[in-house]
């Protein structure tokens, strides 16, 4: 399969990365062959192998409802680029109303 | 909106869990402290950390779709909801998509009487985000200068309700709803308070033409926090579109806001599609596998349902359907448990509780499910009115004494001098000397003139200053008069 120049785009705003046209031109070609290289594991599995999402048999794992410690403030914001009252300060949030 | 059109709804519910500690770590979920205080590695997404589910938030979500005749997945995955806001840190919220962990249910809400099935799609765990606060400006996220995050919030596990688009009008969605937080409630699983946000309602409205197959452009309304509040948006929103629609006009897919103090809803953004969150499977989940074992121990544990204790209610209790609805809803069916245990007759009790305990509950701005009455001791307060030593009238102030906590009903009237008169001596006084004291009304009464009697009583009912027992007091006249 191969990803077009607008298919790369679409997903370049859904990742909020701008390219120049020559990036996207590169990148349609480079990922094109990512897949490609995926779409191999199509080939080698049978009908009956269902999609796995992980990859050790390991299923059904919990945790008791028992409280572990927590960070402190200061801990928690101490690599924050801004801080304002105790809580992180980020920038005008924009492309959303609320 | 002419009646040519018809309303389809779905609604989408989020029940923040009462789990001790969040969906993916031991950070506490508590509410209130200082902000960014109960947060970890995990919560925060710090690279290399491991999110684990909490065993307790599992359960609740099994027993929720139990309670709503869902299937239990046996198999069901975390999925990553990929999306760009500062309310999660990890810039992700763990969710689940394709097998939720349970799907395929109902739930019967009736409206004025009739009774209609709602499909739910499905039940699904996810985790909360954090709170944001934005600076200067109305508070609102356009205009403001900058935002503050607090992530004490981020993870703490959450429901979502999917219901189909069974719903067709206001009061059934507020129907719906309520329903829903009487189960959840009962279940003990959250304390599911609209006003405070631990249960939340999204509706998906659309309206169609009487009669087509085909649903209308759908609109998501955000921003109801309560029943009264749901149903209103709903119907603005119905509407709205029928409006638009006799004009000639479409409707816009979009989400909406509910303005509860402008009853109106406006544009918050055009929806992004589904694709766009980038869903896929988290690969530091592994799936949950729900013991076939488990399952039926939690089945067999479902406590009574609202439907449930209103089918008792009304069936062995003899109550009416309003006054079930009434006391299921306010939570209040416990203790009407309690006080039919304690010997109270059932109409009476429930009576006591759907008018004065609840309204006194609404004045002191308490909780009618945390109402501090005993049972027994609303048992007791029944059966002083029932031997008469109380009257209605007073057995209300009682009532209020036991309320704040100054005693059990009989200690009360007793501390407040609200005992009626009994004592048959000292009432025989008082009617001899109203009698004395009104002779031309004894004379009419002795010559048959009943009503004059009217007079007497209330002579015997002042000088008792209101605690004698009228109708005691009218035999007593009578005895005297007639004989």
């Amino acid at each position: 399969m191969s990803l077009s120049d607008e298919q790369v785009r679409h997903v370049a705003r859904l990742a909020r990365i701008a390219l120049t046209d020559e990036e996207v031109a590169g990148l349609a070609s480079q990922l094109s062959d990512i897949l490609a290289y995926a779409e191999q594991v199509g080939e080698v599995a049978a009908g009956d192998v269902v999609p796995t999402s992980h990859p050790y048999p390991l299923a059904g794992v919990a945790r008791a409802d028992a409280p572990g410690p927590s960070l402190g403030q200061d801990e928690a914001l101490a690599n924050a680029p801004a801080v304002e009252d105790g809580r992180f300060r980020v920038p005008r949030i924009v492309g959303e109303e609320a | 909106m002419s009646s040519a059109y018809e309303a389809v709804i779905g609604l989408e519910v989020h029940v923040e869990l009462g789990t001790r500690t969040k969906m993916f770590c031991g950070c506490p979920t508590d509410f209130g402290g200082e902000p960014n205080t109960k947060t970890c590695a995990v919560c925060t997404g710090q690279p290399g950390s491991l999110p684990v589910p909490n065993a307790a938030a599992i359960e609740a979500a099994i027993s929720l779709g139990l309670a709503l005749a869902c299937e239990v997945a046996p198999r069901s995955q975390f999925h990553r909801k990929n999306y760009f806001y500062p309310d999660m840190p990890k810039n992700y919220q763990i969710s689940q998509y394709d097998v939720p962990i349970c799907a395929d249910g109902h739930l019967d809400v009736a409206v004025d009487g009739t009774s209609r099935r709602i499909g739910i799609t499905r039940v699904h765990m996810e985790e909360d985000t954090g709170k944001s606060l934005h600076v200067g400006g109305t508070g609102r996220i356009a205009g403001a200068d900058h935002s503050l995050i607090d992530y004490n919030r981020a993870g703490i596990p959450l429901l979502e309700i999917v219901s189909e688009p069974d719903v067709r009008g206001p009061e059934e969605a507020r129907a719906y709803l309520a329903e829903l937080r009487g189960i959840v409630r009962a279940l003990g699983i959250s304390d599911a308070k609209l006003e405070e946000g631990s249960m939340r309602c999204d509706a998906n409205v659309s309206v169609r033409r009487r009669g087509d197959e085909a649903f209308g452009t759908r609109v998501e309304v955000k921003n109801m926090n309560s029943l009264r509040s749901l149903q209103r948006a709903v119907a603005h929103e119905i509407e709205r579109q029928g409006a638009l629609l006799d004009a000639g006009e479409a409707v816009t897919q979009e989400t909406r806001h509910w303005d509860e103090d402008a009853g109106r809803t406006s544009t918050l953004r055009a929806k992004e599609e589904v694709f766009d969150y980038r869903y896929f499977p988290d690969p530091d989940l592994v799936p949950v596998t729900p013991e076939r074992a488990d399952v039926e121990r939690l089945a067999a544990a479902l406590p009574e349902l609202p439907a449930q204790m209103r089918a008792r209610l009304t069936g062995g209790l003899g109550l009416s359907d309003e006054a079930a609805v009434t006391l299921v809803d306010a939570g209040l069916v416990v203790v009407l448990d309690e006080a039919v245990a304690a010997g109270a007759e059932p109409a009476a009790a429930a009576k006591w509780l759907a008018n004065e305990v609840l309204s006194w509950c609404r004045e002191a701005d308490v909780d009618p499910a945390g109402v501090p009455l005993a049972g027994d001791a609303l048992a007791e307060l029944v059966d002083l009115v029932a031997r008469g030593t109380l009257s209605t009238k007073l057995a209300r102030e009682v009532l209020v004494g036991v309320l704040e906590g100054e005693g059990r009903p009989g200690e009360v009237a007793k501390a407040r001098g609200l005992e009626q008169v009994s004592d048959e001596g000292e009432l025989v006084t008082l009617v001899d000397e109203a009698i004395a004291a009104d002779p031309a009304a004894a004379e009419k009464v002795r010559g048959g003139n009943d009503k004059a009697i009217g007079a007497l009583v209330g002579a015997v009912m002042k000088a008792s200053r209101g605690q004698a027992n009228p109708q005691r007091v009218n035999e007593l006249l009578r005895e005297r008069l007639t004989s």
